[in-house]
């Protein structure tokens, strides 16, 4: 295509020699486990991820071979970001589709349950829905936006050659393997953490390379300064890692089995999830979408980030306080009594810098609120900063114990996640995917109309959800705890479960809405790469303000 | 300090945040590896049997952690709903720890002796057919697949490796023991019983001619919260207290 370039290669070139290494040996290990291993799951997956380095195999040679691929002639590499985006919004429909799928089980047990099926059920969807909205699509939305910020706050190009390209691959292959994985009822049973120990092998390979690219384009930057979004997504990436190595340590039964069994046991090992658990929460679902908050609001609002000071402080108390908030998952139960203290007293103070960000945010409007009325992109990112400050007020708020004694194992839990699942987690990533699909592919969006529907149908979504599941679980936390008058409980379970089919129903019809919502966002953005109008520059132009404090 | 350093330099900024991310960890959780107290002194607990080992593990498989908790709080009507509430050493053969995140379904911390095992195998089959409000998946198929247990002997020697106590003796008679428990006719029923003390063997599932997964799910939901034995534990003994 460019016989020109194929002479002018860039001279460092790692990763022509690492990236067909590791995907020759992934497909010549899941060859051997196909052949040898007795376990008919492990089989499954050997070939499930054989065909995922086949297809990375395919795709190198097809970028690579013989040809110099499209960004080397480019200023920065954008061809991954727009695989991410792609990916970003494959799997948010298939994560949220999956979610509606086990709400209406919960509501028509009757109907939505296939009893020859085993795969079907919802103990196997149910960590198929929470690992597709979060390690799917958020994850790709993450590492697409990562690769693009970087690249622009820093002005260098993406680092590695072809590893950007292979953090992309290999990442999917994992979601593939830890979503067929769940169906075929391989879990380590560690929620938000449930892939077996073969697959957390080869995340950590593929995390690392991410953290290389990252800070390798980080060293090639032309700023002095690091932005602001870019300590996010470097406190993302490296405590990610650390939570994922240390959580997922296990001893599998043999190299040819699916099974491992946990290093730690009972309490130790219910504090170690917890803390990862809670850490998934800070580091996947809050600092990184954070950075995205740093970045996407200032471009959209064309105004400097409110307070650099405020960017600081809350930046370190927040990745600081929030390491120890794991435990407020573990009130009352065999946890000893001080971690409990200790958690439950740092989720209140947790409070003050998540506000601090939710202030940052939503400040970053002064001169521009007038904009929210007239763009529904910039006023889907600002919604969303606001359910993260409700989010993070109910949170420390459900960590207090005498709270905490009535919310935990109920539905409300449910429903604060959701708030800051859809709200916060969701309405940014969407609204950075409608900056980002129109500046990639410098096409103008297709339809903002389309935007205006998105969001108020999607917003009703998510009032349903998070209202029915509040009632709901207040409910069971009350009939649960409720004395007749001779002092026997009043309810039975079952009775409890029963009166609980109404809000189940309207928690399924929020989520159909909002799936509805990603649908029309899936639509428009299609439209816009294939029919929108061509913008000559439509990148944002002027750098952030605060960058250069 | 000035922070413009760190935001010049990848690399501490790097190390700043690993430190700044360790402390909580390091304080909160290292501790109770070694903080006497933290697992109770009790008697009656016991590695799992291979068979419940193996039920366990289908427990694990199907996601049932999703749903059901196995944590009684130290809430009063926890505790006359479902029994004492947990102790620590009451999971501390559990690799990895079930104690769950929701009750969509009722705590099955102590559903041990609770129930027949024909009420089991009614209620997994069909849920909605002993509880009509259930809203629980139905799963037939445990009753219709042979339960696969070539590798029991590796599953106990890795539970050993990270600190279960199965003797070289259990290790090695871990198929027979298995098949022992869901025999109550069998001749190494008195062997099995004497490894695993209060073991109990039953046909599980009704179906003699079979050892299904059935068997081994139910096993183990039958023994669930029943081996401490709570009339010599003492909350108030010096190291209990916590």
């Amino acid at each position: 295509m460019h016989p020109e370039m194929t002479q002018a290669q860039t001279p460092w070139r790692f990763d022509h020699f690492f990236v067909p290494l590791i995907i020759f040996l992934g497909l010549a290990i899941s060859m051997m486990e196909a052949a040898w291993s007795p376990d008919p799951r492990m089989d499954a997956q050997a070939w499930i991820f054989g065909a995922c380095m086949a297809v990375m195999g395919v795709w190198y040679m097809w970028m690579y071979v013989g040809r110099a691929p499209l960004d080397d002639s480019r200023p920065y590499v954008d061809g991954v970001v727009k695989a991410g985006v792609v990916a970003s919004m494959f799997w948010g429909i298939v994560g949220m589709l999956v979610g509606v799928i086990i709400a209406l089980q919960l509501s028509f047990p009757h109907i939505f349950y296939l009893p020859d099926d085993a795969w079907t059920n919802f103990g196997r969807l149910r960590p198929l829905h929470t690992s597709a909205v979060i390690f799917a699509f958020g994850g790709n939305v993450l590492i697409a936006s990562s690769f693009y910020v970087v690249q622009r706050t820093s002005h260098a190009k993406l680092w590695g050659g072809s590893l950007p390209w292979f953090v992309f691959w290999g990442y999917n292959a994992f979601i593939v393997l830890a979503g067929t994985g769940y169906l075929l009822g391989v879990t380590e049973s560690r929620e938000y953490a449930e892939p077996e120990w073969y697959a957390d092998l080869w995340l950590t390979l593929v995390w690392v390379c991410y953290l290389l690219t990252f800070l390798g384009t980080l060293w090639k930057r032309k700023e002095p300064h690091i932005y602001v979004a870019n300590w996010f997504y470097l406190a993302f990436i490296i405590t990610i890692a650390i939570l994922h190595i240390v959580n997922n340590l296990s001893l599998p039964v043999s190299l040819l089995e699916t099974k491992s069994f946990s290093l730690f046991s009972g309490v130790q090992d219910a504090l170690v999830q917890w803390w990862y658990g809670h850490n998934a929460v800070a580091f996947y679902l809050t600092v990184p979408f954070l950075a995205i908050m740093y970045y996407f609001i200032p471009k959209r609002a064309e105004r400097p980030v409110y307070s650099y000071r405020l960017s600081i402080l809350h930046f370190w108390s927040l990745i600081f306080i929030y390491i120890w908030a794991g435990p407020h998952h573990l009130l009352y139960t065999a946890l000893p009594e001080w971690t409990q203290t200790l958690g439950m007293t740092f989720s209140i103070v947790l409070w003050m810098p998540s506000w601090g960000g939710m202030i940052n945010g939503l400040m970053t409007l002064s001169g521009a609120w007038d904009k929210l009325r007239t763009d529904p992109v910039l006023r889907m990112l600002v919604v969303s900063v606001a359910f993260y400050g409700m989010a993070t007020f109910e949170g420390p708020a459900m960590s207090i114990k005498t709270v905490n004694a009535l919310s935990h194992y109920t539905y409300w839990t449910i429903g604060h996640v959701h708030s800051g699942a859809l709200g916060w987690v969701a309405y940014i990533s969407f609204g950075a995917l409608y900056c980002l699909v129109p500046w990639l592919w410098k096409k103008k969006l297709y339809s903002n109309a389309l935007v205006e529907w998105h969001f108020w149908i999607s917003t009703l979504g998510i009032v349903l959800y998070i209202t029915s599941m509040w009632v709901a679980g207040i409910m069971q936390g009350l009939m649960w705890r409720a004395y007749n008058q001779f002092g026997f409980l009043e309810y039975a379970f079952s009775e409890v479960v029963q009166a609980m089919h109404p809000y189940l129903i309207i928690r399924a019809v929020g989520g159909i809405l909002f799936l509805l919502g990603t649908l029309i966002m899936a639509f428009n953005l299609w439209k816009t790469v294939r029919s929108g109008e061509s913008v000559a520059a439509s990148a944002p132009a002027a750098p952030l303000a605060a960058e250069a404090v | 300090m000035n922070h413009g350093w760190l935001e010049r330099n990848s690399i501490f900024l790097l190390i700043g945040i690993i430190i700044v991310v360790a402390i909580g960890g390091a304080v909160e959780i290292a501790p109770l590896f070694w903080v006497n107290g933290t697992v109770e002194k009790v008697s009656g607990m016991r590695p799992y049997t291979p068979l419940e080992l193996e039920g366990r593990n289908i427990y694990v498989r199907e996601g049932c952690y999703v749903c059901h908790s196995q944590q009684i709080r130290t809430l009063r009507d926890e505790v006359e709903r479902y029994g004492h509430y947990s102790l620590a050493a009451e999971s501390m053969y559990d690799h990895p720890f079930q104690w769950g995140s929701e009750r969509t379904g009722p705590d099955l911390a102590r559903v041990g002796g609770k129930y027949s095992d024909q009420w089991h195998r009614f209620h997994l089959e069909d849920p909605r057919a002993v509880v009509p409000e259930s809203i629980m998946p139905p799963y037939r198929f445990l009753f219709e697949k042979a339960l696969d247990y070539r590798d029991i002997k590796k599953m106990l020697a890795a539970n050993r490796k990270v600190g279960v106590p199965y003797t070289d003796d259990q290790i090695a008679h871990a198929q027979e023991d298995l098949e022992a428990q869901a025999d109550p006719n069998s001749d190494g029923l008195d062997a099995m019983q004497k490894r695993y003390p209060k073991a109990r063997a039953r046909d599980f599932d009704g179906d003699p001619q079979h050892i299904t997964e059935g068997d081994a799910l139910i096993a183990y939901l039958q023994m669930l919260g029943t081996l401490v034995d709570f009339k010599a534990y003492r909350a108030d003994a010096p190291e209990n207290r916590r």
